[in-house]
């Protein structure tokens, strides 16, 4: 968990720092990881916004990054037990790296260790955070400092460790391909949100 | 301002929504296979369209800039099992470097 604990914090420091550099203030930074809880969507929806995307682009494009959530909710439904708010509660601390830990295979999920794990990483993702939007406002020149490279760097870095298999390759391929060819006629974001539609890929069998 | 607080506000009821809906309704229950491989391929979709528009994109017009180095040093650092952070920072470093060189 100890490498992975300084991982967290330094990921939630760089949203803090590129959330700045986006146009946010340091409360809505905080807030977002706060309630989010997801660094790839949180990503996404600071990079549409700091390159001018509208409202609607940055939300349907880190809602879509989040749907991930929807089946990673249900593989651990049967495992959480007690009131209908303990449960939604419970479930706020999925992430993929607390998801991972409690998986004992066969379908079987440990929640303690989902509880466990998920609340030592929310408090170093929101505490990482609030560190970086706080101090990064201090860095300076957010281009001098070549922070508009860190964004595409950080999106690779997601994407190569799920990048596993065939489909996904492709469909992280076809992905790019529809955002750039869109990228000159529609708004920004809005080919974030059509790329999407590569998923449709996992209807052939 | 107002734009980013509606956004950070429904992206996180959003995500809460989605996160929780799982275990608040479906209880046991699995979702149907074909819908979970439709869903499984969404974050690679747009991971991948986020780091070539983030690479080339410049509002609508498509340019080569000192982020391609930076990108380019970051697949290098990933390839090399660096961890995500000295990613970010070598990429950060690599396109600074370079527009104070070049």
């Amino acid at each position: 968990m100890a490498p992975l604990t300084v991982a967290i914090v330094g990921f939630g420091f760089s949203f803090g720092v590129l959330a700045r550099s986006a146009g946010f203030g340091w409360p809505a930074a905080v807030l977002m990881s706060a309630t989010t809880f997801a660094g790839s969507a949180q990503f996404a929806a600071a990079s549409i916004l700091g390159d001018g995307g509208t409202i609607a682009a940055a939300i349907g494009a880190a809602l879509l990054l989040n749907a991930r959530y929807g089946p990673i909710g249900v593989t651990v439904a049967p495992w959480l037990t007690g009131s209908a708010l303990s449960r939604f509660v419970h479930a706020q601390l999925t992430v993929d790296e607390s998801w991972a830990i409690a998986a004992e295979g066969d379908g079987r999920y440990d929640p303690k260790k989902i509880v466990g794990a998920g609340l030592l990483l929310y408090v170093c993702w929101v505490g990482g955070t609030a560190i970086g939007a706080i101090s990064g406002e201090r860095l300076g020149d957010p281009q001098a400092l070549g922070l508009d490279a860190a964004f595409p760097a950080l999106f690779l870095g997601l994407l190569v460790p799920i990048a596993k298999g065939r489909r996904r390759v492709q469909a992280a391929l076809l992905g790019a391909a529809i955002a750039l060819v869109l990228t000159p006629i529609a708004p920004p974001g809005v080919p974030i949100i059509a790329a999407g539609a590569a998923c449709l890929l996992g209807i052939r069998r | 301002m107002s734009s980013i607080w509606t956004v950070v506000a429904v992206v996180g009821v959003g995500t809460m929504a989605i996160k929780g809906a799982g275990p608040l309704f479906l209880g046991g229950r699995p979702l149907p296979v074909g819908l979970t491989s439709v869903v499984d391929l969404l974050a690679p979709a747009l991971l991948g369209a986020l780091v070539v528009v983030q690479t080339f994109g410049d509002g609508q017009a498509l340019v080569l800039d000192e982020r391609v180095i930076g990108v380019a040093v970051a697949a290098i650092a990933l390839w090399r099992k660096a961890p995500l952070l000295v990613v970010v920072v070598a990429a950060a470093a690599a396109t600074a470097l370079a527009r104070a060189v070049l």
